[in-house]
């Protein structure tokens, strides 16, 4: 390690942590409610669809449209609209990651990640659902 | 209670075979160890030989299981939760082995199985020089039999074994009954998303990178541990660059795999499990770089240690992360939560191999020989190491970004990625590429130790001007339109765009200057100029690439959210509704969707979409194809939407289903309402008439082929809507060879009206049956890319391992042929994946 070796790693070592400073613009996991304080900005939510209301997509008359509820663990409920298609099996899932900010009545979502509980043979109460759907025939035998 | 039906015995023989493995492999460890650090000599090759015995057998063991586990899952074993989990009947033989490896645990198999083989190769020859080696690769095998041990020690299990049974595993009534194998029908079968033969061919070859990242590693602790320093560089070298060109074809592999097969819209999206594996990737291409200058100078032995060591510590950072389930939320592709007692074998897989490498490298750190003399500033030693310290700084962004989950695990914050994650990583890389660019363009022109300047201007001046003109040329005919980060950000696109095309002419002059075209020689610059077109072809077609679906291009304007800062819309809305048979504008397309159709797997249904390009004046048709995107609905309800694409030389245009109708039809309760008609007579129904033209007999058109003799008739059908569009129907009425009557329906669907030839009369007149259905009407929503120059990307990759291997097989100092009989088949083997195979 001479002279100049040590200048140019500084150089890329201040480099990369202006970068990355620059980059730090990271977002927070939120609860609705702690969102609802936060209007405006981009949070993370996790929550589930609440199926007391209807869930509203109509491709015909504008694919980018979906609107549902939500609600989280701690009890929060907020509208959400996502300009987008309906995710697959969104209905099925358990639980939803989503990305976006909460506006006055809705959160404005920009992009929904799912867990759905058919996508993970490793849980085991799912396994014994599904061995139990499939043998329900003889079980009743 | 005695059950039927099953067999046992595979599973009685695996479980032995898995346990005399595990502990073969501990005798291996310890053997190995013992050899390279005993002072007799005698006892040396006596421990050596009792740790080749102890790996062969281990390795054989592992063979066996392989073919134990194949045969479970092919034969449908259900008794077994392994083939339960991952086998199915409907199950196509290719996928068979695919199954094998969407579990853990028979991923963990795949990786020891490369690691057998690659000790096997090593312990060939001179296996005492090799004993260290021999000793990390050992230990690598005990963890992954570890992994699959599948034995308890009081309540706890230590690993998962791949022939537990099923009613040991899983609960339920059902196994009450000694016949309860009866029951089980069918296994739950390979996940959709993975039914693809990327799923066949990229886990081995990435698994074979990480089996071959393992082997600097040992050499490097070899050097270490015998302190003869300098020793390992050389034999190491070509596993270095066998672990580069294959963990990298790996990882391209499975950006292809994304791009064709997977809704993602790209092939490459930051995502935590991709990062996972390019981070080691990165580190073994800085320790490859290192090792070089050692090589030519006796420079850089430290670096080279460090990134060695580095490169499987990653490795192992990786499986870590995306084996725990750890990530979590922030990825679409991790493995979840596997237990407890697996995280904690897995988090001491890890520290088994990192810290001890490291403390070890920390204390011996001063011993290792290094030159005094710095190097000059004109050397390419100099330069060649600027450029690993780059890759990796690279890799440490790149981890620390992705191992946020991990730091609020540690430190129970609840911090989550930015909004545009991609962007966040792109802006950064982008100065890599100009830096690397610039670096790979200028280096080689530079000598080991010093350069005279006039040497490396004249050898330069040439591709410094084809670059400012091909840089030119791009500006002018082909501009860049990424305005989403504002024009700093299009500027740097531009300065990389020009490093990227500097490097690639740079490294194709000096095959052709400086080495006078002999290829043999020019494994480095070929890798160097692939690398720098595929980033060129990553950089025009990300900045490029259009999503012609959206509202924004075909002027729909929908109210959608106006971001404050940016003054664009938040979520431009990028899908399109195609309502059958009713033409609809793309961007520069008229789309069509026509039909949809079953696949030969059950589930399957491809939508039959007809692309047109209309000339502006003369309204003809000059450019035209049929796309056939699918969505594949799975018996558990899971669905995955395929793409498909139209490829051009230049560019791809990419369409997928972001929308569709499930499969189950609602009753249609509306009837046919019956007219008579002449050919001439028309009729009205709610939303226009339909005309009856002509009746014809055996009709041969596209869509009926009858012979003379055959006893059909069809009616010739124009509907004309209040719209006073013309739709063409042809309903059929046919007489079949057991003399039933066959009727083949027509419909309109854009008018959502069914048409029958319901039967003929005394007279000339048939009757027509006219049914206005209250049934959805039947349409796809689909979203559609342009994604311009994306061969560009698979053809520098293809170079790219192309030249890696030329380099690797020059190492080995193959003669003549038996260069060109290695390279040949692996050259066509990725031009075929990449570049035809679609």
């Amino acid at each position: 390690m001479k002279k100049s070796h040590i200048i140019i790693l500084v150089g890329i070592a201040v480099l990369i942590a202006g970068l990355l400073a620059y980059s730090a613009d990271f977002s927070t996991y939120d609860s609705i409610a702690s969102a609802k304080h936060k209007e405006g900005k981009f949070v993370h939510i996790i929550a589930k669809l609440d199926h007391n209301y209807p869930l509203e997509y109509d491709p015909l008359k504008d694919p980018n449209y979906l609107s549902f509820y939500a609600i989280d663990s701690l009890g929060g409920s907020t509208k959400v609209i996502y300009r987008n298609s309906k995710p697959t099996d969104i209905e099925k899932s358990e639980r939803l990651v989503m990305k976006g900010k909460m506006q006055k009545d809705h959160f404005e979502c920009s992009e929904i990640l799912l867990k759905c509980p058919s996508k993970y043979k490793d849980d085991k109460k799912q396994l014994e659902k599904n061995m139990q759907e499939q043998t329900s025939a003889a079980a009743q035998h | 209670m005695e059950f039927i039906g099953e067999h046992l015995l595979p599973g009685q023989f695996g479980h032995f075979f898995v346990i005399l493995s595990f502990v073969a492999s501990l005798v291996a460890v310890i053997s190995f160890f013992l050899a390279s650090t005993h002072k007799n000599d005698l006892q040396k090759t006596q421990w050596l030989r009792l740790g080749k015995a102890a790996f062969i057998t281990q390795a054989l063991c592992i063979f066996i299981i392989f073919a134990l586990v194949f045969y479970i899952c092919s034969q449908h074993l259900y008794e077994y939760l392994y083939a339960y989990k991952h086998a199915s009947k409907e199950l196509e033989p290719k996928y068979l082995l695919a199954c094998i490896w969407e579990g853990q645990e028979g991923s963990f198999l795949l990786w020891s199985i490369w690691n057998a083989l690659i000790g096997l190769l090593l312990m060939r020859k001179n296996a005492l020089s090799k004993a260290p080696v021999l000793t990390a690769s050992s230990l690598a095998q005990f963890f992954m039999m570890l992994m699959i041990l599948g034995i308890y020690i009081g309540d706890t299990r230590i690993g998962n074994s791949l022939f537990s049974l099923t009613r040991n595993e899983i609960n339920g009534p059902i196994f009450n009954q000694p016949n309860y194998l009866v029951f089980i029908k069918d296994g739950m079968g390979l996940n959709v998303l993975l039914r693809n033969y990327w799923m066949v061919i990229h886990p081995p070859v990435l698994f074979l990178g990480f089996a071959l990242c393992l082997v600097p590693f040992g050499y490097a602790y070899s050097g270490l541990l015998t302190k003869k320093y300098g020793d390992w560089v050389k034999p190491a070298l070509p596993w270095a660059l066998a672990a580069t060109a294959v963990l990298g074809s790996g990882i391209m592999m499975g950006g292809k795999w994304a791009y064709e097969s997977l809704s993602f819209g790209g092939y490459w999206a930051w995502d935590p499990v991709e990062n996972a594996s390019f981070v080691p990737w990165l580190i073994m291409v800085a320790g490859l770089h290192t090792m070089l200058i050692y090589k030519a100078t006796g420079h850089s032995l430290r670096a080279s240690y460090f990134f060695s060591i580095l490169s499987f510590s990653f490795v192992l950072y990786s499986t870590f992360l995306t084996r725990t389930g750890i990530l979590g939320d922030t990825s679409v592709h991790s493995f979840t939560e596997a237990g407890k007692a697996i995280n904690i074998m897995i988090g001491l897989f890890v520290a088994s191999f990192v810290i001890p490498a490291l403390v070890l490298f920390i204390v011996r750190y001063k011993k290792i020989p290094a030159i005094v003399k710095e190097e000059n500033t004109d050397s390419r030693e100099f330069w060649m190491f600027i450029g690993s310290l780059v890759l990796f700084f690279t890799a440490l962004f790149i981890i620390a970004k992705t191992s946020l989950p991990v730091y609020n695990k540690i430190f129970g914050t609840s911090m989550a990625a930015p909004q545009d994650v991609e962007f966040s990583y792109n802006k950064v890389a982008l100065m890599v590429a100009i830096i690397l660019g610039l670096l790979t363009a200028l280096t080689q022109y530079l000598k080991y130790r010093n350069t005279t300047r006039s040497y490396f201007l004249k050898k330069l001046m040439w591709p410094t001007l084809m670059a400012v003109l091909a840089t030119a040329l791009l500006v002018v005919f082909y501009p860049l339109e990424f305005h989403k980060h504002g024009a700093g950000f299009l500027g740097a696109i531009y300065l990389g765009a020009f490093a990227t095309i500097y490097s690639f002419f740079a490294n194709v002059f000096y095959i052709w200057l400086v080495l006078k075209g002999k290829l043999v020689n020019a494994g480095a610059s070929i890798a160097h100029a692939g690398f720098a077109l595929m980033i060129v072809g990553m950089l025009i077609s990300s900045s490029n690439k259009e999503v012609i679906s959206s509202s924004l291009v075909n002027g729909i304007n929908m109210p959608g959210m106006i971001d404050p800062m940016t003054k664009q819309q938040d979520n431009p809305m990028e899908n399109l509704t195609l309502i059958r048979d009713v033409p609809t504008r793309m961007g520069p397309y008229e789309v069509t969707y026509r039909s949809d159709s079953a696949g030969h797997e059950k589930g399957r249904k491809f939508y039959r979409l007809h692309f047109n390009k209309k000339q502006k004046n003369s309204k003809q048709v000059s450019e035209s194809f049929i796309l056939e995107p699918d969505v594949y609905q799975m018996k558990d309800n899971n669905m995955s939407s395929n793409p498909d694409t139209k490829s051009y030389l230049t560019r791809d245009i990419f369409t997928y289903i972001s929308y569709a109708l499930s499969g189950k039809n609602t009753e249609d309760t509306s009837q046919f309402n019956i007219v008579t008609l002449k050919p001439g007579d028309s009729s009205f129904y709610s939303r226009g008439y339909i005309i009856l033209n002509s009746v014809k007999k055996n009709p041969i058109n596209e869509r009926y082929h009858f012979a003379p003799n055959d006893m059909a008739l069809m009616a010739d059908i124009t509907v004309v809507s209040k719209d006073s569009m013309h739709y063409p129907a042809m309903p059929l009425i046919q007489i079949d060879s057991l003399n039933q009557v066959q009727l083949t329906d027509d419909t309109v669907y854009a008018q959502n009206l069914f048409l029958r030839f319901a039967g003929v009369t005394d007279s000339a007149a048939i009757r027509i049956g006219i049914k206005e259905s209250d049934e959805p009407i039947d349409f796809v929503t689909v979203k559609t890319y342009i994604f311009p120059g994306i061969n560009l990307v698979w053809l520098g990759l293809v170079i790219m391992g192309i030249g890696v291997i030329l380099s690797l097989l020059h190492r080995l100092q193959l003669n003549r042929t038996q260069t060109l009989m290695a390279l040949i088949p692996i050259a066509l083997a990725l031009f075929y994946l990449f570049l035809l195979a679609n």
